[in-house]
């Protein structure tokens, strides 16, 4: 027990600092690429349902890919992809190489990821809208911004929350794949101090155990914030359906 | 379906769609194919083994652990509840790693394991594999069929009930094939899934599809041919579990009232 305690202690003998870094690493990112993937995914939901056939086909052929194809094999080709092209348009327009810093690479990576997914959730979302409502708001004059802002997403919000709480609980266990890329999260940062002490089970409990620490706390949390979300809606009748 | 394709923006992608490929397959670097070949029959068979063995296993694990939490006694119903929270709390890459790392650096210790007869399997990597990908399995199906057991009608156990059927019988008779039938949409989509998470068995040493494109990688410093290949089959293999659990919803009985 004693030694265990010494192995997660925070100062340099003990590993717990090397973990608290890769714990804010993985949770830069997970924010980063939870908030990349609702931009696209905003954009992209928009876009199936009031775009054009051409826009609406290209975004059926991006969510389609990404959510076929293994989250391991997206990462490793956007990573690689992604930081060859960024370095032949550097080389191109005349500078040098760069390296993308990790965490960039891992939020614009899993953001794309993400995006596939948020795209579908709140595509349904949307569609879940009475249309009643964006029609009674086009009659008063309400640009479309608007009607965004202050109609459609305050009304989908409470219907997308269950569908983003799940995407959020992957994006942050999918933060775990950049170990495989070589980037210092959280787990990687436990294999590492596992290895070195042969300590196995201390670390990688002890990892797990913050996981799991992260996944409930924002179960509650999007718990509180979706009954927030649903505080104009009409009580629900139990029995009817 | 014809007429659908034949709008002429569809046109235009197909067209883009099929030069990609092309480019891809002409244009690309493939002379380690050949070379590799047998390599990727063995991974992809790896693959196909470890997904059906895991969901099986894993299945088999699922319908005790949603039984329990739908309706079983709180003894066992809290255990169940929270083996699933914590399979699927936790990054799968950790838990294949803690059992790998964890259990392969415990074994060894232990006199009696060395000297059993499975040893010679306990050292290889695929056990500690497939047990990962089971217990994962199990946690996240656990919580759909316990989802699946509390919406099979109480109507339904209680005319089974009033028949005089024994409760094993209700089980197999009623419950389950009811549960079964209203989860086999969702029981797809989790083997999709399934089939996306294989490749992380990989980082401990199974040489399984991905794995040989890493392989290839890093013996050839090719990067994109072997990973277009394996996306490529995984593409295949994630429409054939389409296919086939299109085709077990099809055999199901249609409720026609």
């Amino acid at each position: 027990m004693e030694s265990t305690l010494g192995l997660l202690a925070l100062s340099p003998p003990g590993w717990g600092g090397t973990l608290l870094v890769g714990l804010w690493a993985s949770i830069q990112i997970a924010v980063g690429a939870f908030g990349l993937g609702l931009l696209i995914g905003l954009g992209g939901a928009y876009g199936k349902i009031y775009g054009g056939p051409v826009l609406r086909d290209c975004l059926g052929v991006y969510t389609t890919v990404v959510r076929a194809l293994p989250e391991l094999i997206l990462i490793l080709l956007l990573y690689f992809g992604l930081t060859d092209m960024v370095n032949q348009l550097m080389l191109a327009l005349g500078y040098g190489r760069i390296q993308i810093s990790g965490v960039l690479a891992g939020i614009i990576v899993l953001g794309v990821v993400q995006g596939a997914y948020a795209t579908e959730i709140l595509r349904g979302a949307i569609l879940a809208v009475p249309p009643g409502q964006i029609e009674a708001a086009r009659a008063m004059g309400m640009p479309a911004g608007k009607i965004a802002r202050r109609i459609t997403i305050p009304t989908m919000l409470g219907l997308a929350l269950p569908g983003l709480s799940n995407l959020w609980l992957i994006a942050t266990k999918d933060t775990a794949l950049l170990a495989i890329v070589g980037f210092n999260e959280l787990t990687l940062a436990t294999r590492q101090a596992a290895g070195t002490t042969k300590a196995f089970f201390t670390f990688f409990i002890a990892a797990g155990v913050i996981y799991l620490a992260i996944s409930l706390l924002s179960t509650w949390g999007f718990a509180r914030v979706e009954a927030w979300a649903r505080r104009g809606d009409p009580p629900r009748v139990s029995g009817a359906r | 379906m014809m007429r659908a394709l034949m709008q002429p923006h569809r046109i235009v992608m197909l067209a883009v769609a099929i030069g990609l490929v092309l480019w891809i397959i002409l244009g690309g670097n493939w002379s380690w194919l050949p070379k590799y070949a047998p390599m990727i029959g063995q991974g992809i068979w790896r693959t196909v083994w470890l997904l059906v063995l895991s969901i099986l296993i894993g299945f088999a694990l699922a319908v005790p652990l949603g039984l329990a939490q739908a309706s079983g006694p709180r003894y066992l119903a809290l255990p169940a509840r929270a083996f699933c929270t914590v399979i699927r709390g936790t990054p799968l890459l950790l838990q294949i790693w803690l059992l790998y790392y964890g259990l392969g650096s415990l074994f060894p210790g232990i006199p009696w394991i060395r000297e059993s007869d499975l040893w010679p399997i306990l050292r290889q990597a695929w056990p500690y594999a497939l047990l990962a990908l089971s217990l994962s399995y199990a946690g996240y199906e656990g919580e759909v069929m316990r989802g699946a057991f509390a919406s099979v009608p109480r109507g339904q156990i209680e005319a089974a009930r009033a028949m005089g059927m024994p409760r094993r019988k209700i089980f197999s008779r009623v419950s389950l094939p009811l549960a079964l039938q209203s989860v086999l949409p969702t029981l797809g989509g989790e083997a999709v899934l399934q089939l996306k998470a294989t490749p992380l068995v990989a980082t401990i040493t199974v040489i399984e599809i991905y794995a040989v494109a890493s392989r290839v990688r890093q013996d050839t410093l090719i990067t994109y041919e072997p990973l277009f290949l394996v996306a490529a089959i995984y593409l295949v293999l994630a429409g054939l579990i389409v296919l086939a659990f299109r085709r077990m919803e099809g055999r199901q009985p249609r409720r026609t009232a």
